[in-house]
């Protein structure tokens, strides 16, 4: 299943994260994940949150400059040989990581792998396959903190 | 002392003689070229009732306007058989503007750059290295033909590469040079770094500032740091280049030549002309001029006439330094950029948003220019390896047409003043 990331363009300066998430704050959004890429003096913000759609739009209505892309969250086991073995089957197959970030969903036992690939429809396919369970943007909404166990 | 010295000492009454007969000669030059030709029939001008330099004021102005749109040959005054070179200036919005030169002009132009050095105390025994662009820029061949003609031995090593200057410096001895402040500055650094003392470890001791405007204070940095003299020099290429006003022995302005040109001060607003003493924009017409004389050039650029009498002798005005400009052309390593140049390239660039600002600053001893771009919004796909992409785009899109490398920040949507209204584009944070 696909999901979506919100990216937003920031310059690098103090007080653009901080406004980022005052937005989501104030529409009760919750963030599961994010990382931050920089480049000199500006950065592109990555987050994974419970309802993007709503998020877009609040963030965009701030006048923030957004951008919804496909991301595929992958739920692997949380231990060693985990993550790489969904690197591997991604290699045996050609397909690039642009770039990528987890989270943990239960300790010692699952965790969400969030990949951004250049070729998704296939790379959705070739996990399906293979066993991985990836989450739509619905279920990773659903992801209750202190409610882990429905994974 | 004196390269001329009966042009040199001329006294005011017969100087005013000369320029009302060449006056006379450059208007029915300039009445073959298209421009003036149009321009006189429209105003139906009577160049023989120009008599007086008070009747100057009847006279067309030109801009560089009119140049643009005259390009190549609209102000061209006599067969093109008979030009032999062409300069074009270094900064301008779309076309350069393009000055052709007869034979005549060439060696009247030169004689001025002689006059001007051998003023400050350059002979057949020096050395002059210059170390000014060669090619469209008047400075390199300009002052290359002048140093000739005075006989010094010229090593034409043009712009950059400071270790191999300072080897030349050693090599050859080299006395005078032509230089723009800010890489005389920069020059400085590099003699430091290499250990090598340009007071001690070089037979340098005079300097020609030119293509930058700079401080008195920048001056005496440059002097102290070299110890040498350094004289200002001011010109455009409009007026031939350099050679147009120099400063004398005295450092106290810069003596304009009046057997070559007609100065006028005017209010830049009212355009009519100011007295002696006040500030205004500089006007000149050429009266040595064949191929393409000029009249009532508007340069841009603010000064004044220094009233009085100079002690070295010279009748010539002087013109004080440059205080800056009526119109937002900037000056930046010696090349000059309009902010409407970095404007148009800036939105032929398919991700560029509505709104940027420039940004100058001096770093230690180099001037940098910083563009602040905004991105448009919809371009923005959530990946930075596109933003870079586009960044770099920028900054070698800029660097073909300004020839400076700029600093590119992207910046987010709306976040700089709105282009609309009066905008302040350019911020100049350089001092002297």
């Amino acid at each position: 299943m696909i999901s979506y990331q919100i990216s937003i363009f920031a310059e690098n300066k103090p007080g653009r994260l901080a406004a980022v998430t005052r937005v989501l704050a104030k529409e009760k959004i919750n963030i599961r994940a994010t990382t931050i890429s920089t480049s000199d003096t500006f950065g592109v913000i990555n987050l994974i949150v419970d309802d993007p759609a709503r998020a877009g739009e609040a963030l965009t209505n701030a006048g923030m400059t957004v951008s919804l892309s496909r991301v595929l969250a992958v739920v692997i086991p949380d231990q060693p040989g985990g993550l790489d073995r969904l690197t591997q089957l991604l290699l045996a197959e050609n397909v690039n990581i642009n770039n990528a970030y987890g989270f943990v969903l239960e300790g010692h036992r699952k965790a969400v792998f969030v990949v951004s690939v250049d070729q998704i429809e296939k790379a959705e396919a070739l996990l399906e396959k293979n066993g991985f369970q990836t989450l739509d943007s619905e279920a990773l909404s659903a992801i209750e903190p202190f409610h882990y166990m429905k994974y | 002392m004196y390269w001329e010295k009966e042009i040199e000492t001329i006294d005011s009454i017969d100087l005013s003689k000369l320029q009302m007969a060449r006056l006379g000669k450059t208007l029915k030059r300039a009445g073959k070229s298209p421009h003036y030709a149009k321009c006189f029939a429209e105003m139906d001008l009577d160049a023989d009732g120009i008599r007086t330099p008070a009747d100057m004021e009847r006279l067309p102005l030109t801009t560089k306007e009119d140049l643009r749109e005259n390009w190549p040959y609209g102000f061209l005054a006599c067969s093109r058989d008979e030009l032999i070179r062409m300069h074009s200036s270094s900064g301008t919005t779309g076309r350069a503007t393009v000055i052709f030169h007869t034979a005549g002009d060439i060696a009247a132009w030169t004689n001025l750059l002689a006059r001007c050095m051998y003023m400050v105390g350059m002979r057949r025994s020096d050395v002059f290295q210059n170390m000014m662009t060669y090619g469209l820029f008047t400075g390199g061949l300009g002052f290359h033909y002048g140093a000739e003609k005075i006989g010094a031995l010229v090593i034409p090593a043009g712009a950059g590469n400071s270790k191999r200057q300072i080897q030349l410096i050693r090599d050859f001895e080299t006395t005078a040079i032509h230089i723009i402040p800010s890489y005389a500055l920069h020059l400085s650094s590099v003699f430091a770094e290499i250990g090598v003392d340009p007071r001690r470890d070089t037979r340098l001791r005079m300097a020609f500032l030119g293509a930058e405007p700079h401080s008195e204070k920048m001056r005496r940095k440059i002097e102290d740091l070299f110890g040498f003299k350094a004289f200002n020099s001011y010109g455009l290429s409009e007026m031939n280049g350099p050679g147009m006003a120099f400063e004398c022995p005295e450092q106290n302005g810069m003596h304009i030549w009046e057997d070559n040109y007609i100065v006028e001060i005017i209010d830049p607003v009212t355009l009519k002309p100011v007295p002696d003493g006040e500030e205004g924009e500089l006007v000149t017409t050429t009266l040595l001029r064949e191929g393409m004389p000029i009249l009532r050039y508007r340069t841009k650029d603010l000064t004044r006439i220094i009233p009085g009498p100079c002690p070295c002798g010279r009748t010539h005005r002087r013109i004080e330094r440059i205080k800056g400009r009526t119109d937002d052309m900037m000056i930046l390593k010696g090349v000059n950029i309009f902010p409407i140049q970095i404007e148009k390239k800036l939105m032929e660039i398919p991700g560029v948003g509505t709104n940027f600002v420039i940004i100058l600053d001096r770093e230690g001893y180099n001037d940098s220019l910083t563009v602040k771009v905004e991105v448009q919004r919809a371009f923005f796909g959530g990946d930075l390896k596109q933003l870079e992409t586009l960044r770099r785009r920028i900054v070698e899109e800029l660097k073909s047409d300004i020839l400076i490398t700029p600093r590119v920040d992207l910046v987010e949507p709306d976040s700089l003043p709105k282009s609309e209204g009066k905008a302040k584009r350019v911020i100049d944070n350089r001092k002297n």
